[in-house]
Formats: structure tokens, sequence, C-alpha cells
């Protein structure tokens, strides 16, 4: 883990140095000769505060289930005496839950590139049917647990608990997005509400939705696997 | 690339018209920030309250019927945990990160300014969750400030049964504040900087602020994985963390869990929290020591880089805190090497605060007394860190007072005196008056001197091998008698330094009404907040028009000039020596 963890970082610290390497090798004790409407910083310039605020959240997420996943692998492996973790057969619902969130991720691309290409309507349905998609994911993965606490395996296993933290997490991720997806589609129902005021909140969930359904591929493929 | 748009936009300043809108439900960062100073500093005075119970104990044995052994591990719990999350994260980041990232940056507000309302009362609702446990069956728990499973969730550790769950709830609760406040900082710094101030012209107290938020948002995670798996085993009695234990003759009710796997989870959060504490203390010093030495920082472009290299680094440095914990010895070898690596860049820091300083126009201020009291003690405590970081040294001092000694003076007396300093700097901008620089002075030397009689002698202790943790210490024949005698003074002195504090506090009331008025710009900066029009400054800080920042954050004595500092804001014009004429920095 450490390992990974120093080469992550040592990776990290090389991309953040090729992007600033301009600006944190400025020299600031220069008192800079241009006038004031010529500097850099312009008021329309770099991209809006909310989806850097995105960005770093998702950052924030990142580390959040990269962490899981390393305290999944760390105990899985770990090793005292006789082993307590049994694999686990997943749900063959999951299946079907990954269908839908692909398709919701679709959706909200679909909203997306209609947002970008002025079509109202199409930005509307493509919303809707993220949104409903995602909720159908969730209740397929509550369905999900259903199907595993009727097989029998108990909370005592680390790999069911696992199950159930792992997929629980996502899902709450899940449904702190459909929050502000149902602020974005009650705004869209308001009359004479704008397309460009509702521009961003579109590309912004469509982002978190796609980040989402790669974390699910990751959780799913990782469960799958082990 | 600044954005300033979404800064300069009248519609998003708000302006508060109620008195709850102005003062309790309120979006500005200053208020914020104040609302975040006077909850941490409650709670800490809690914390502080709770160490002197300890030490009562430790210097006065069985004296004490109030503090029975349980008493005494929750107190030790506690004070930890207070102090280093509640008070020191949470007055760095959510007081001064909030007061400063705006002004010094020249933007209106918080970019989100409602989200940064939320993250204050989700903060408040996280202190008031974990006093909570005060007042429950069983109380607060006692597991010590780690938390350590299987203890902590064991029958038989105070507070086990609900207390544990209360403190692992609470800190759940102040990362989801800490992320949206964090964010908000981050973003800020980011997207809304004034026109002309390029990320290298920002105040280094910015960017020790900005990258200890960085670390805040990547580290808080990891300590949330944990509370959200040890508290599953407390109450659905899954095994992450829990092994096989036999307790109290009672069949085991956990299988095969990996109390070891919790360790690595809280330590990788919990050394970089030592840096989210450190960073804007860093940050903070550079300033005080730049301003009131007359000189620029030396070394600024290194003193940028080292931020971001010890950040970096404060990643991969974590189980130093474990080499005693059963982990593979090589382990070992890799920690030590990456935490003597970050020396370095802590190093090259010391050197230029001390460079700072050499042939400045020092002025023994109280914020410069505190700011120079900073750096012998950070000496003191990271000469010490060299001793525990190797591991053949760190074996024998692991769990003696030595550690505690270590810790105290690097990320407990260290950051508060910067915070002392910081406060008796920035309180003429906020309130307007100045504190009282006698009281200062008083309370600067009794509380420097106070808590070297306190430190400097748990290092002897932890020497002779006095264990840390031990609520009294009988038929320990490897310890003299003078170990109590020493004990007793340390008492002492602490009970002293706590008493010093009400000094401060009296000088912070007090000077509210009865200070001396002053001005905006008092202490002759050079940085933006000093440039507001209005002291205090007003909802939108900047009246009709943003600043425009021409130069760096370090114009002090430049030759020539006729006075010896150059607002950042302040256009090159003849009276400004051109560029090739100002000393050059590295």
């Amino acid at each position: 883990m450490s390992l990974a963890v120093a080469f992550g970082a040592l990776l990290t610290g090389i991309v953040i140095w090729a992007l600033l390497a301009r600006r944190l090798t400025a020299k600031p004790w220069e008192t800079s000769a241009i006038p004031p409407e010529q500097m850099e910083v312009d008021s329309t310039a770099g991209p809006p505060p909310a989806k850097v605020g995105l960005w770093a959240f998702l950052a924030v997420i990142t580390s959040l289930f990269g962490l899981f996943i390393s305290a999944y692998w760390m105990r899985m492996n770990h090793v005292h005496g006789v082993s307590d973790w049994h694999p686990i057969i997943v749900p063959q619902q999951l299946w079907v839950n990954t269908v839908l969130l692909v398709l919701s991720s679709a959706a909200m691309q679909w909203a997306r590139w209609a947002a970008n290409h002025a079509r109202p309507d199409h930005v509307r349905a493509g919303m809707l049917a993220g949104g409903l998609f995602a909720w159908a994911f969730l209740a397929g993965q509550l369905f999900a647990w259903h199907q595993l606490n009727r097989s029998g395996y108990l909370l005592d296993n680390p790999a069911v608990a696992f199950f159930y933290l792992l997929t629980g997490v996502h899902g709450l991720h899940l449904l702190g997005g459909l929050f502000v997806w149902g602020k974005t589609v009650i705004a869209m129902a308001r009359p004479r509400v704008e397309l460009v005021d509702l521009h961003l909140s579109v590309e912004l969930c469509t982002v978190y939705w796609h980040y989402l359904l790669l974390v699910w591929l990751v959780l799913f493929g990782l469960l799958l696997s082990t | 690339m600044a954005y300033v748009a979404i800064a300069d936009r009248d519609h998003v300043l708000h302006d508060p018209e109620t008195f709850i809108r102005k003062y309790i439900w309120s979006q500005d960062h200053k208020v914020i920030a104040i609302q975040y100073s006077i909850t941490a500093i409650a709670i800490g005075l809690v914390a502080l309250g709770m160490s002197v119970l300890m030490r009562l104990q430790l210097g006065f044995p069985h004296a004490f019927s109030l503090i029975a052994p349980n008493n005494y591990y929750q107190f030790i719990t506690m004070h930890g945990m207070i102090m280093v999350i509640y008070l020191l994260t949470a007055l760095f980041l959510g007081g001064f990160g909030n007061y400063l990232i705006p002004l010094m940056c020249g933007a209106r507000d918080m970019v989100f300014p409602y989200m940064n309302m939320l993250s204050y009362w989700v903060y408040l609702l996280a202190v008031l969750v974990l006093v909570a446990g005060f007042f429950i069956p069983g109380g607060p728990t006692g597991a010590g400030w780690t938390l350590y499973p299987p203890q902590a969730i064991s029958p038989g550790t105070p507070g086990s049964s609900w207390g544990i769950v209360l403190m692992l709830v609470s800190l759940g609760i102040f990362i989801v504040a800490f992320t949206m406040g964090g964010l908000n900082y981050v973003t800020t710094v980011l997207q809304a900087r004034c026109r002309g101030m390029t990320l290298m012209r920002m105040p280094l107290s910015v960017w020790g602020i900005f990258m200890a938020t960085v670390l805040g948002l990547l580290a808080f995670p990891a300590l949330l994985v944990g509370a959200v798996m040890m508290t599953l085993d407390a109450l659905l009695g899954t095994s992450f963390f829990l092994p096989a234990v036999i307790s109290m003759g009672q069949p085991p009710t956990h299988n095969g869990g990996s109390p070891l796997l919790f360790q690595h989870l809280f330590w990788f959060f919990g050394h970089p929290e030592v840096y989210i504490v450190a960073l804007p203390a860093f940050g903070i010093v550079s300033d005080l020591l730049s301003t009131h030495a007359r000189r620029h920082i030396f070394g600024y472009r290194m003193m940028v880089w080292a931020i971001l290299a010890i950040g970096c680094l404060s990643f991969v440095v974590w189980a130093h805190h474990m080499y005693v914990s059963g982990m593979n010895p090589y382990f070992g070898f890799f920690f030590a090497t990456t935490t003597l690596i970050i020396a370095v860049p802590t190093a090259i820091k010391v050197y230029n605060w001390v460079l700072t300083l050499w042939r400045g126009d020092i002025h023994l201020t109280v914020p410069m007394l505190f700011a120079i009291g900073f750096i012998f003690t950070f000496v003191n405590g990271g000469l010490t860190g060299l001793f525990l970081g190797n591991v053949t040294v760190d074996v024998p001092l692991s769990a003696t007072y030595f550690v505690v000694a270590h810790f105290h003076m690097v990320m407990g007396v260290s950051p508060i005196l910067v915070v002392f300093g910081a406060i008796y700097h920035w309180y003429p901008k906020i309130t307007g008056r100045m504190l009282n620089d006698t009281l200062g002075k008083i309370h600067f030397w009794l509380t420097f001197l106070g808590t070297y009689a306190i430190y400097l002698p748990m290092h002897y202790l932890g020497i002779m091998g006095v264990p840390r943790r031990y609520y009294a210490f009988g038929g320990t024949t490897f310890l003299p008698d003078s170990v109590q005698s020493v004990n007793a003074a340390i008492t002492i002195s602490a009970l002293f330094v706590a008493a010093v504090q009400l000094v401060f506090l009296f000088n912070l009331v007090w000077s509210l009404a009865k200070g001396k008025p002053a001005g905006g710009n008092p202490w002759r900066a050079t940085t933006l907040e000093w440039q507001t029009p209005d002291t205090p400054p007003k909802h939108g800080n900047w009246g009709p028009k943003l600043p425009v920042v021409y130069r760096w954050a370090y114009d002090y004595s430049v030759p020539g000039a006729k006075e010896d500092f150059i607002p950042q804001n302040q256009p090159p014009d003849d009276r400004t020596p051109a560029a090739h004429e100002q000393v050059p920095a590295l």
C-alpha cells in the first residue's frame, strides 16, 4: 500500500508541477509594468467556480473510495489463523443495475449535448430519463441487498459487510446527486426559465453522473473479481 | 487563472438586513470566521480545563477524589481530539482561512457563501454531538485520542458503549463541515483572486491555508472510512477491525478483524493532520516575521515550493506512528527514510525565517514575539522528531513522556503561539482596536516560559522511561522519587500557564471597548486586507471597486521608496524604484 501511495504521490506531484511550473517559477518581487487592463486576469476567463468546486469534490470522493478499496484489499488479505473472509456470489441483479446506471449516465449525456445545442425539450427528456434510471438503479441496489440477505449471508463475514458498505456508500453519493438533480428538474418546470440558466447545472450533473458510473464499474469489478 | 466575475457581481453580495441574517445565519466570510473562532476557542478552553484536571492527578495523585481512573482516560481522549481537530483545525482553516482568504486575495467573499454558512453550523453540530458525550450514561470515550480498536469498542474501556459512537458520529459530521468549508477555500483561492493577484503574489498565509485545505480534503476521508467501519463494528457486529477477543470471560463476538487496518487508516489521516495544522502556522508566521521585521520574506519561491513539497510528502510518512505496531520491518525503513526527507523542506523554511530576520528592522511587537517564540519552539519540537523518526531510537522512547513532550512542542505549543501572534496581529483589522500591548507582552513571556517549564522536563521523564497514559505510578521501582517531584513541578507550571490565559481573554474583551483605535493599517503592512476602505471591513470588503494588485506581498524597506512598505495595490510610479533596482530575493 505504501509503495502505491508513494507512486501516486510522486505522479500527482509531477502532474501538478507540469501544470504549474510556469506560474510557480515566476519572480514575484519584480514589479509588473503591465497596465491593469492588460493583466492576465480577465473577468470572463477560466471555468465557473461551481465547476472547479465539483472537480475538487470529485477528488475528495476519489480519496474516499480509494481508501475504502485499500481497506477492502487489506482486510481481505488479513489472515490470522483461519481466514474469516468467505467470498460471496454477488447477486445477478447487479448486472441489471449496472445497465440501469449506464443508461442513466447516457441520458444525462444526451441532456448535456442538447443543452449545448439549444434543444430545451431534449434537455428535459434527458434529465428526466437520467434521474429516473438512477432511481431505478437505487431500487435495484436495495433489491440486491434483499437477495443477499435472503441467501443467508451474515454480517460476520467481512466480504458481506464490505458488500453492503461499498454499495451503500456509493448509493448515498448517488442520492446526493439526485438531490441536485431534483432541484434542477424543479427549476426546469418553472415558467419562463431560460436554458442558459440551467446549462451549468445540467453539465455538472452529467459530470457527476459519469463519475459515479466510473466508481460503480470499479466497485462492481472489485466485487466480481474477489 | 483567476475568475473575478463571481466575486464582483452585486447580486451575490446578498447584503444582510436583519440582525439574524447579519450575525447568526450570516453568509459573510468575516462573520463566519468569527463564529468559527469563538466556537473553537470555547471548546478549546474545555479541553484546557481537562488538561488541568489531568495534571492535578499526575502532580498530586489521589489528592482529588473527582478524578477517577475512568475520568482520567476520558479527559485524555477528549483533550487530544478537541485540541487537534475541533480547536486547531477549525481555528486555522475555519477561522483564519475564512477571514483571510477573501481579504488577502482581493475577493468580496467566498465563492459559495451559502455553503460556507452551512459549514459553520454543521461544525457547531459536530461540537455539540461531541460534548453530548459528557451527558450520557458511561460518559465520553476514554480510548485515547487515536481511538484504537479493539480497546475503543470493548467492554471495560470508559464510554465503550455510546461514548465512542458519539465521538465517531461527531467526527463524521465534522468531516462533512470541513469538506463544505474546504471546497470553498480551494475554489476561492483558485477562482476569485482579484486582478493582478497571481499565484506567486499571494501572501504565504494564503499558500499555507490553501495547501492545508488540500491536505484536509484528501486526508479526512481516511478518518471517515475508519469512523464508519468502526461504528459498524460497534453497532452491527461487523468485524472490520475487531478481532476475536475473549473479554471478561465472555466468548468472542467478532472474528478476525484487523486492528492494524484501523491504525493505517487513522494515521493516513493523522499525519497529514499534523501539517493541516502546521502549514497555516508556517504561512502566517512568515507574514508576521516579514511585516514586523520590515523585510521581504527570504526565499519566497522556496517557501512556496517547500509548502507544496511538505504537502505531498506528508502522505507518505504516516506509518512512523506505527513502528511498534507489528509492521513488516522493511516498512519501518521506508517510513523512516521519508520522515527524514520531509525534514528538508521544513528546515528550508526555518532557515528562511531566520534569514528574514537577518539585518531586518526588527520591531519586538507582541505578534513578533510570538512569531520568534514559534521558531524556537518549532525547532525544539522538530529536533526531537528526528529522534522519534528513526526506528531504533523510537522503539525505546515509544509510549513514554518523550513522545508527549515532542508532539506538544511541535503540534501544541508551536501552532498555539502562532494563533496568539495572529490574533494580536489581525485583531485591529477585525475590531478596529488594538489589543493592549503591556498585557500582550505579559501574556507572551509567561506563556512562552511557562510552556517550556512544562515540556522540557517531560523530555527528561521520557528518557527516564516514564510511560505515558498512566493514571498513577505505583510499584514502578525503576523510577526514582524525583520523577514525582518533576511531575508536581510540571503541574504547577501547567496551572500557571492555564491561569495566564485569563490575561489574554481579559485583553480580548477589554480592548473591544477600551483598546486604542487602530486605524486602517496600524502595522504598516503591504497585504491587501490592510488596504480595505473600512476597518473593520464592511460587507463585500472593497466598496464599489475591487482592488488591483501590482506587486508581491513583501515590498518592505525597498531602497529609494518613500515609505518602508509599498502596499500590493499601489501602482508603480516615479516614487517606486524599478524592478531591477529592488533587492532581489531567491
